[in-house]
């Protein structure tokens, strides 16, 4: 099947089976390999992605439901060479180890604070509770959650990419 | 990790759905966000040949107060069913559940119509749905159908839906006067599925007697029930902790409960009886 | 030298690749032509293979070779395993299975193709036909007389019996006024890496290298048992890891699909790409703990501790991974804890059982040992009516007494137990916490307080005291600009050595941080290591890049000293220059002291050009650091789910580095360490099919479960290495479980409790709560 799957603002165009998994499409078609996957039960949450500005697990999704769609993933977070508030908070508050988790925590935590611009500590754990990490304990994956709302309500953006 | 290959066909209305249903028989199936069927394709559980996505039809997704009901199209969210002010105020319970269905990034995908089809006996949804008396509307071949939640869920996985209806619509009464409804559950700590989920609602009359009293449990038997001798032992009764305690004994009875390596037989039904009674508790004051 | 970077709080130098998504995991590697492998595992736990059809496999368009296990059994070596107990059954095991299975999930074929959609669908089309055989999975019916073997070549399940004595633990026992005794039972686990294993072999051209990327803690390892099994000359291999997303020990390791896919590399002369999915990798990715402990301790009336017995019996699974037998003779070792036990019977036997293997998973035998001493202190304390935090403090050897020698037979470093404890009871206000549980009692309301005062042996060790090697190498190059690339054995995966490296560097030759690259984790570019594992990488792979760089500095001092026609002994690091001792403003800038060791147109006599020293840090003990965490757990009282409420951890790891990276890797201990007590199990029925095999039903804590952990440390340098640093990897992990059941056993102590069994789900306390009334 054909399909145009628009990713950080660039149009991706390609023939695939219908099978193909939407997480398969971003890494393996798009080469954009920030998007990691963990499991294959909708558990882990590696895999989230924003999808018309949903944080969606594209491990649960076929390619074929993303056409048409608006994709951004990790890679387009950083904007002109700067990180994302999300980005630097997490990285001066010590959120991510091995990083793996990282991506798809960074673009969940994304949805929250579009949602919820002040979010208190138990909304923000709750919020993460699709995304497994196994290295932080998650306390400084909350602190840099917690930083960056505060950095977003300084300095706001419109959407993630923009 | 992989699912069979399939065809893929986009329904533009839910009428061409059931028309393709027809057509391949037993062999397709319905996608709408899909959080039920994929990972089952992937684990290779299930391998439709072809698979009917419905997801694009956009006037299934709406929350309407009209006619003293609240309608709900099949492929709304339960991120917006969890945070609609029509379903907060008409039916909190269904706004409970589907704030406690798996995570944010299956809310923002799964839809009601799509859950309630799968019929996943520890599903969240169809608690509150029983209690809350609503009603299913599917279309088939013979046009629409209105099945009433207390006859929707038959068997582990399975509904009252004919092979190739499909669900169109939610419809939950609207109560007048005081009363209140909540669903709470504990979670299987691995899933979030519900070991025991408990929804309901209550009436309370000028002398503050309950009536019209509604329970579900989820979670707990091969498919989601009401208490009906709980219902029965509260209806026009005035609450208080004891009443609630002892109609709560009852919650799961009769019930042939699941028994598996995340909770026993008789765990599970004693947490039908302490959600229940937390649940009328819950609803009673909200009922103000 | 003054410390400008070690001991702050430096952002990690790793991560802005990280939080980008630019970093390249195994996974993230692709190559032209490359292939893909699936594998065909055994659905049976223990079976006779009568027949494998591949027939249809192969006819799969995009299907380049199916193998199994006759092929690789005539073509490579087998999987290895290190260690030795006497008289032990060794159970050897090819890449494939061949002519019987052992466990669900043990590979039986594989297949490699253009996709991996094609692979996958390839491996179900491979037709098995089995003899099924019964299968055995408890432990101790497999030791039974009459239980089903799982292999003919030897007499019964029993692998091997370890112990010891020491002391007169007769004497203890009959000369005590108390004895208690409890069953603990350490449930099977998955170390679950948020990045499954995977590898990507190829054969390089011009010369035909075979390089293999690997998501492993021990990228020089793997390459010598690769180059072993694959049969290709060492030298002409190469192992790199990339970034590695988690191991846990879990990728301390050398597996079976490691060896496949540089087999069929080579057959095919393709790229050959295999990563695990998260099914597979709960099935077949090697578990840790399970472990049933008999303890028995003997006491005097006022607490003192006469002596220890404990009967242990570890279940190895159904083959030897590369530490199977080694990891749970530790838990002796350990045995006594932070204690004065002044005799101590370790028996232990490993049993073969229809499961996967189990290893080194975070703490490694040492978890088993404190939850053992940690649990039967406070059933000794319950006994006895005295406060847990008095019977551990009466029995804390004394700050005085280290180096201090235990009945496990180890030596202990340094410590101060005592400070520790203290300093955790005043963080968590346990006397307000004990006002607090008397009050809410009355109420109807459980909560408890748990204590745990944990040892363990870290920096991995000396070389008598390893498998293969306690060593860690360094290499430091200042390149002729002075910025400084170092190269370590040690290979992090998420610890943060690249920044943590860099801070020490950075202080000993007065530059900055960004000066230095920390390169890990290629066979090509680093000399021969060992890896990162047992909280090692810092106090083991740290100190041999120190003493490089002392060898560069005494190299720089002599170059300077010579320059400024004074000598070497004269001469001090300062920032960003060497200068004169003694206050006479004379100095010479680090980058003309190194210009001139590399233009080497004016060196004292003597003295080679270049900057450059490898060095190899051979320890000459463990480390152990310690610590005590308070745990707060409240129970509801109808469904009897525990909550924590209140969590403190005071751990003491020596020196700090980077107080960032501690504090992170105690959070992710703890959490750990939590999950065990209160979640996670890996479960098999009792045919061997495993019921967690996915983790919609293998627990893994969420962010939900947990309050804000509040933490503090004590600084007792470890007199083992001159960095007096003593390793952090894993003491969240192994302090924080015996203080969660710790705490959840103090809430229901009212009702007569003296144990419950990990992990506490909400039912088995609820059981209690139905079955009991208060006493």
């Amino acid at each position: 099947m054909h399909v145009k799957i628009r990713i950080n603002g660039k149009p991706y165009e390609k023939d695939i089976d219908p099978r193909l998994l939407l997480t398969h499409f971003i890494r393996d078609l798009a080469g954009l390999t920030g998007t990691h996957i963990g499991c294959e039960t909708s558990i882990c949450g590696a895999c989230t992605v924003l999808a018309n500005g949903l944080a969606v697990k594209s491990c649960t999704m076929f390619a074929v439901q993303a056409d048409g769609v608006d994709v951004v993933t990790i890679e387009g977070m950083a904007r002109d060479g700067q990180l994302h508030p999300l980005q630097e908070s997490f990285w001066e508050e010590h959120g991510l180890q091995c990083g793996y988790c990282t991506p798809g925590m960074i673009m969940c935590a994304h949805q929250l604070l579009a949602r919820n611009t002040a979010p208190t500590d138990t909304e923000i754990r709750d919020a993460l509770g699709g995304n497994l990490c196994r290295c932080t304990g998650y306390q400084n994956i909350v602190a840099a959650v917690r930083s960056a709302a505060g950095k977003l309500k300084r300095e706001p953006r419109i959407a993630a990419g923009d | 990790m992989i699912a069979h290959n399939f065809e893929y066909t986009v329904a533009t209305s839910l009428g061409e759905a059931v028309n393709l249903l027809q057509k391949h028989g037993g062999r397709a199936k319905i996608v709408a966000g899909g959080h039920s069927l994929i990972p089952m394709m992937k684990l290779r559980l299930a391998a439709p040949e072809f698979l009917i996505d419905i997801g694009r039809i956009p006037e299934l997704s709406y929350v309407n107060k009209e006619n003293g009901k609240i309608r709900i199209g099949a492929l709304t969210t339960h991120y917006v069913i969890e945070t609609s002010d029509a379903v907060a105020r008409g039916c909190h319970a269904l706004a409970d559940a589907a704030g406690l269905i798996g995570d944010v990034q299956v809310r923002n995908k799964g839809t009601i119509g799509g859950s309630l089809s799968h019929a996943d006996p520890a599903a969240d949804y169809p608690a509150s749905i029983l209690a809350l008396d609503a009603t299913i509307v599917a279309l088939g071949p013979k046009g629409e159908r209105q099945i009433p939640a207390s006859k929707f869920f038959v068997d582990m996985l399975t509904t009252a839906l004919e092979p190739n209806e499909i669900v169109r619509e939610i419809q939950i009464p609207l109560r007048s006067g005081r009363t209140g409804s909540a669903y709470l559950k504990m979670a299987q700590k691995a899933s979030g599925f519900a070991i025991c989920g408990a929804a309901a609602v209550v009436e309370l009359d000028g002398s503050g007697r309950l009536s019209n009293v509604g329970i579900g449990i989820t979670g707990v038997g091969n498919h989601a029930f009401r208490a009906t001798d709980t219902e029965k032992a509260l209806n026009g009764q005035k609450p208080a902790p004891d009443l609630l305690k002892k109609a709560c004994e009852s919650a799961g009875k009769g019930i042939i409960a699941l028994d598996d390596i995340h909770a026993s037989a008789n765990y599970r039904l004693d947490l039908a009886r302490v959600f229940s009674r937390r649940a009328l508790e819950a609803a009673i004051e909200r009922a103000g | 030298m003054t410390q400008r970077y070690v001991g702050q709080a430096l952002k990690r130098k790793e991560d802005p690749r990280l939080v980008s998504g630019t970093s390249s995991y195994v996974d993230d590697i692709s190559m032209p032509g490359m292939l893909h492998m699936a594998i065909t595992r055994s659905i049976h736990a223990h079976a006779r293979i009568k027949r494998i059809d591949i027939s249809k496999a192969q006819r799969l368009p995009g299907v380049h070779a199916v193998i199994t296990g006759e092929e690789v059994a005539a073509n490579c070596g087998p999987v290895p395993s290190a260690g030795e107990i006497p008289n032990m059954k060794r159970p050897q095991r090819y890449l494939l299975a061949v002519s019987k299975v052992r466990f669900v999930g043990e590979p039986i074929a594989a297949v490699v193709a253009a996709d991996k959609y094609i692979a996958r669908d390839a491996a179900d089309f491979i037709e098995i036909e089995y003899e099924p055989l019964p299968a055995v999975v408890n432990p101790e019916k497999a030791m039974q007389p009459g239980s089903p073997r799982l292999y003919d070549e030897f007499s019964d399940n029993v692998s091997y019996h370890f112990g010891f004595e020491s002391g007169n633990t007769e004497e203890a026992f009959k000369s005590a006024n108390v004895v208690v005794k409890e069953r603990f039972i350490n449930q099977r686990l998955a170390p679950i890496a948020m990045e499954t294993r995977g590898a990507v072999a190829t054969l390089q051209m011009p010369d035909n290298e075979l390089v293999i990327w690997s998501s492993t803690q021990i990228p020089h390892l793997l390459r010598t048992q690769l180059a072993l099994m694959v049969r290709v000359p060492e030298n002409r291999m190469r192992v790199i890891a990339p970034e590695v997303g988690g191991g846990f020990g879990s990728k301390l390791n050398v597996y079976a699909e490691e060896g496949l896919v540089a087999y069929l590399a080579k057959k095919t002369g393709h790229p050959v790409k295999w990563i695990e999915s998260r099914r597979e990798n709960i099935a077949a990715t090697i578990h840790g703990r399970d472990q049933i402990d008999d303890v028995e301790l003997a006491l005097k009336k006022d607490g003192t501790i006469l002596g220890m017995r404990v009967k242990s019996i570890a279940d190895l699974g159904a083959y030897f991974q590369l530490l199977t037998p080694i990891i749970p003779t530790l838990t002796g070792l350990l045995a006594p804890g932070a204690y004065k036990v002044p005799a101590l019977k370790f028996d232990q036997v490993g049993v073969l059982t229809n499961k996967m293997a189990t290893d080194a998973y975070r703490g490694a035998g040492r978890p088993e040992a404190t939850y053992l001493i940690e649990r039967i202190m406070d059933v000794a304390a319950q006994k006895l009516k005295l406060d847990p935090a008095e019977l551990r403090r009466r029995n804390f050897p004394r700050p005085n007494e280290f180096p201090y020698k235990t009945s496990g037979g180890v030596i202990y470093d340094s410590a101060d137990y005592e400070k520790a404890l203290d300093r955790a009871l005043e963080l968590a206000d346990y006397k307000g916490l004990r006002l607090k549980q008397a009050e809410l009692w009355k109420q109807g309301k459980y909560m408890g307080i748990g204590l745990s005062s944990y040892v363990e042996i870290c920096a991995m060790g000396p070389s008598t005291a390893m498998p293969a090697g306690g060593w860690e190498s360094g290499t430091v190059r200042i390149e002729p600009s002075g910025k400084v690339t170092v190269l370590t054995g040690a290979s992090p995966h998420g610890q943060g050595q690249e920044t943590s490296f860099a801070q020490i560097a950075a202080d000993e030759l007065g530059i900055t941080p960004d000066d230095v690259v920390v390169i890990h984790g290629d066979t090509a570019r680093i000399p021969y290591g060992i890896g990162t594992f047992g909280s090692r990488a810092t106090a083991v792979g740290g100190t041999a890049m120190f003493l490089a760089i002392q060898d560069l500095k005494e190299k720089m001092k002599k170059i300077a000293a010579h320059l400024l026609e004074t000598t070497p002994d004269k001469m001090e690091f300062s920032p960003g220059k060497l200068v004169v001792k003694g206050g006479s403003g004379r100095s010479i800038n680090y980058t003309e002291v190194v210009g001139a060791a590399y233009m080497a147109r004016n060196l004292p006599p003597g003295v080679e050009p270049g900057l450059e020293a490898t060095r190899f840090f051979e320890p000459s003990n463990f480390t152990f650091p310690f610590g005590t965490h308070v745990c707060v757990v409240e129970l509801d009282w109808e469904t009897g789910e525990p909550k924590i409420t209140k969590y403190v951890a005071v751990d003491d790891c020596g020196n700090v580095i980077n107080p960032l990276l501690v504090e992170g890797q105690v959070h992710g201990g703890i959490v750990q360490g939590v999950a065990q007590a209160l979640h996670e199990e890996v479960v098999y029925d009792e045919n061997g099919q495993l019921l967690t095999g996915s983790l919609m039903d293998y627990a893994l804590p969420r962010a939900h479960d947990f309050p804000e952990f509040e933490l503090d440390r004590t600084v007792t340098p470890s007199p083992v290495n001159p960095l007096g640093v003593k390793g952090v990897g894993e003491a969240g992990t192994i302090g924080s479980t015996p203080a969660v059941v710790n705490a959840v056993v103090d809430a229901l102590a009212p009702f007569g409790v003296t144990h419950i069994d990990m992990p506490v789900r909400s039912e088995k306390v609820w059981k209690i709560l139905k079955g009991r009334k208060a006493s």
